[in-house]
């Protein structure tokens, strides 16, 4: 993560919105995005679509896209990937519906499918949908994320439902503590997709660097450890971009990452185009739905 | 292996032995108080919170011990009373078009430009005439009943079923996460072991994926309702008729959900002993449906997908019957022969070898079941002025003259009420099948899954039979 972050440009998150006035204009972007469907040939991005149960992760999947996989206000109903396409701002974007996870410790079928995708996968974006009415909780996941991938979104959801509870969140504030993009939304009456999709752009071109809040652990024995680890990570694998995340897993006895480990598999971690094509793809991308 | 690789693992190790035991636990610590620290900086609450709480409000009436129940009921039989009483005119509007206008048009096309009887028989009385069926029979109560569940699953209700039935399935030893997939399978079986997949343990998933079946799927649906209008509601007084049928049917539905408990307790106490897992069930806030943008996924999405597997199903069936009833061996057709085979061991479940046989014939698709035996009765008891002849699937118009097809095929009360207890406890259509197999991965799992519920259909039906007959003789 640090070798990518010493070549970028730190930037103020609180200047996100304001890159030019063109292309904040909602009639400049309505008309930038084209709904691909399942047409997912030659994209030139890969987005994960991350969050916790129920925040909505399956209408901003819908809605961007223009498919219809099936909604339902119940946690769990998305049980593996579902993916999709759309084009903005003169690229393609292959959108990828992850399974709602309250964590990324791979304890279950569904947080393994969500975490090996943000981490082998190497989505170039990784929009984590975040119930604006629940932000503690969700927040969990969100600094579990920015462990993994710096080349995050946060799309503050429910902005409607956390107002029905007489709360104010304050997007700006979050995004400067997160370090990342804050997108306020209501994805069920779609206001606010042309700012996601507009974040999403920045981060997936590299205009946007993000610097993200990394947990602090205040246990010196710990921290003396997970250095230590560091160290001895990115020598066998320089490439890596979250050896911090490695290490801390490792120290949890973590089997998927220690068999990844074993198995050389994450000297092949690295941002780079070629390797999408390698990503593991063992659960078929279906949903389900009713009637599927 | 690399050697650097071994010793990174090596020094995680020993890094892991001087760390101490609570990492873990510090780690999540760590994570929950920046959440809180981050979270508390960006919510404000501007003004107080008011008193009264809507959500809670309703969540303490759907989900109370005393409410619970009684309301859950209460919605399931308003759903299918809807569905059953609003399904009829729009059937019988599809049935009309397609049956009695555009199959006679077709028979007359084929006639004039001279096509072979059996080329005719088999494209227009089997293939044709099944899909038509199961078009007009089952579009009208989908596009009436998904609609409806699916509001009921945008408004936030599914949860709260599964909160309401967690206790029970934690008493029978299974997941309380079974409640939604069972749910699930109220629309489609396969469906609904696909969602079995929100359960983690495997044990508790496979027990969820085993009783599923239990779960009236909408291929079974269509069954259960003519038999339950035309032997149960044909009792009682004609204006009473509806809400019987559908009361009666809610009860088959129960009795389905009261066989999930029992199988999960039977079987998490014999091959699938374990314990009991613990899971968060979050209850959603209840969410105003959105009702065109439901209305259209629903439509699009589970009732054409639906409709779409039926008649892909039925067009071969309808074909395979048409050849069943018009190949002879010795002078009489294939399926004469089997109904022979099989009528000593249908009469002693209380049913009959046109039953049998016509679930044999509907393993790909339960849709097609009532048809398949209307058919074969007119086949066999040679019961004349209705029918278009051997091999040709039909419908009658009105539920009095099915009852008296049937009777004349020597059926009775008891016949009507084992063909929907079979009907409830049978193997599994073939899409659910696979889908198991796909699932779980193993034959043994996939063959206990299929071949279970039909031992327990013959053991419950001949007992029915017996204890019928003998009350009957007294």
């Amino acid at each position: 993560m640090e070798s990518f972050n010493e070549n970028a440009q730190s930037q103020d998150m609180e200047n996100l919105p304001d890159q030019g006035a063109c292309a904040t204009c909602p009639v400049h972007h309505a008309a930038n995005l084209k709904k691909l469907g399942v047409d997912m040939e030659n994209w030139d991005y890969v987005v994960a679509l991350a969050g916790n149960p129920n925040t909505g992760k399956s209408t901003v999947f819908n809605a961007l896209t223009g498919l219809r996989q099936h909604t339902g206000n119940w946690p769990g109903k998305t049980v593996t990937r579902a993916e999709g396409g759309f084009e903005y701002a003169d690229h393609r974007y292959k959108l990828v519906d992850l399974p709602g996870t309250y964590s990324l410790l791979a304890t279950s079928l569904d947080e393994e499918i969500a975490r090996d995708f943000i981490l082998f996968g190497q989505p170039d974006v990784t929009i984590v949908v975040v119930d604006a009415s629940r932000l503690e909780r969700n927040l969990n996941l969100v600094l579990q994320v920015l462990e993994i991938t710096n080349r995050v979104v946060i799309c503050l959801n429910l902005m409607d439902e956390a107002e029905r509870h007489h709360m104010e969140v304050d997007h700006r504030r979050l995004a400067r503590d997160l370090g990342v993009p804050v997108v306020p939304t209501v994805a069920r009456y779609n206001q606010g997709l042309e700012d996601l999709l507009a974040a999403v752009h920045e981060v997936a071109s590299g205009e946007t660097m993000a610097k993200p809040y990394h947990v602090k652990y205040n246990h010196p024995k710990l921290d003396r450890a997970v250095s230590q680890l560091v160290e001895q990570i990115k020598e066998t694998f320089p490439q890596v971009p979250n050896a911090r995340w490695v290490a801390l897993r490792l120290l949890d006895g973590d089997e998927r990452i220690i068999q990844a480990v074993e198995e050389g598999e994450l000297g092949e971690l690295t941002y780079s185009r070629e390797n999408m094509e390698g990503v593991r793809v063992d659960h078929v991308s279906q949903k389900s739905g009713f009637a599927q | 292996m690399n050697e650097n690789y071994e010793k990174i693992l090596q020094s995680a190790r020993e890094l892991r032995w001087e760390v101490g035991g609570d990492f873990h636990e510090r780690i999540m610590e760590a994570l929950y108080t920046d959440a809180t620290r981050i979270a508390d900086r960006a919510v404000t609450y501007p003004d107080e919170k008011p008193g009264f709480d809507l959500d809670r409000t309703i969540d303490r009436l759907v989900t109370s011990r005393v409410w619970g129940f009684p309301l859950m009921i209460l919605m399931l039989t308003l759903v299918f009373w809807l569905t059953i009483s609003g399904a009829n005119i729009p059937s019988g509007l599809l049935y009309n078009l397609l049956i009695d206008t555009v199959h006679p048009l077709l028979k007359s096309a084929a006639a004039s430009i001279g096509m072979p009887w059996w080329l005719d028989g088999l494209l227009i009385d089997g293939a044709y005439l099944a899909t038509a069926w199961v078009v007009s029979v089952m579009l009208p109560p989908m596009a009436i009943f998904f609609p409806l569940f699916t509001l009921l699953e945008d408004f936030g209700y599914l949860p709260r079923v599964a909160f309401n039935l967690d206790h029970i399935f934690r008493k029978a030893g299974a997941h309380g996460k079974q409640a939604l997939s069972m749910t699930m399978g109220f629309g489609c079986n396969a469906a609904g072991v696909i969602s079995t997949r929100i359960i983690d343990s495997p044990r508790e998933r496979l027990i969820a994926i085993i009783t599923n079946n239990f779960s009236l799927c909408n291929g079974r649906w269509p069954t259960q309702i003519l038999i339950a209008t035309i032997f149960i509601g044909s009792l009682v007084p004609a204006h009473l008729g509806g809400l019987i049928s559908a009361l009666s049917v809610v009860g088959i539905a129960l009795l389905g959900v009261l066989l999930t408990f029992l199988v999960s307790w039977a079987l998490s106490r014999t091959i699938l002993k374990g314990e009991v897992s613990t899971f968060n069930l979050e209850l959603p806030p209840y969410r105003p449906p959105r009702i065109l943008q439901t209305l259209y996924t629903s439509v699009i999405d589970r009732t054409l997908i639906v409709l779409w597997r039926a008649v892909v199903f039925a067009m071969p069936a309808g074909l395979a019957i048409w050849l069943s009833a018009n190949v002879m061996i010795g002078g009489v057709s294939i399926a004469e022969h089997l109904i022979d085979f099989l009528n000593p061991f249908g009469l002693l479940l209380g049913m009959n070898g046109v039953i049998l046989v016509a679930y044999i014939v509907a393993i790909p698709a339960n849709e097609i079941v009532i048809p398949t035996i209307l058919m074969l009765t007119v086949l066999v008891s040679g019961a004349t002025g209705a029918g278009e002849g051997a091999g040709v699937m039909f419908e009658l118009k009105s539920g009095m003259q099915t009852l008296e097809i049937l009777t004349t095929g020597g059926w009775t009360l008891l016949t009507g009420v084992n063909l929907m207890l079979f009907s409830l406890i049978h193997n599994p259509c073939s899409t659910t099948i696979y889908t198991i197999y796909k699932e779980t991965g193993s034959v043994k799992w996939t063959t206990i899954a299929s071949l279970l519920p039909v031992a327990m259909g013959v053991v419950v039906t001949f007992f029915t039979a017996q204890i019928w007959r003998l009350l009957a003789g007294l």
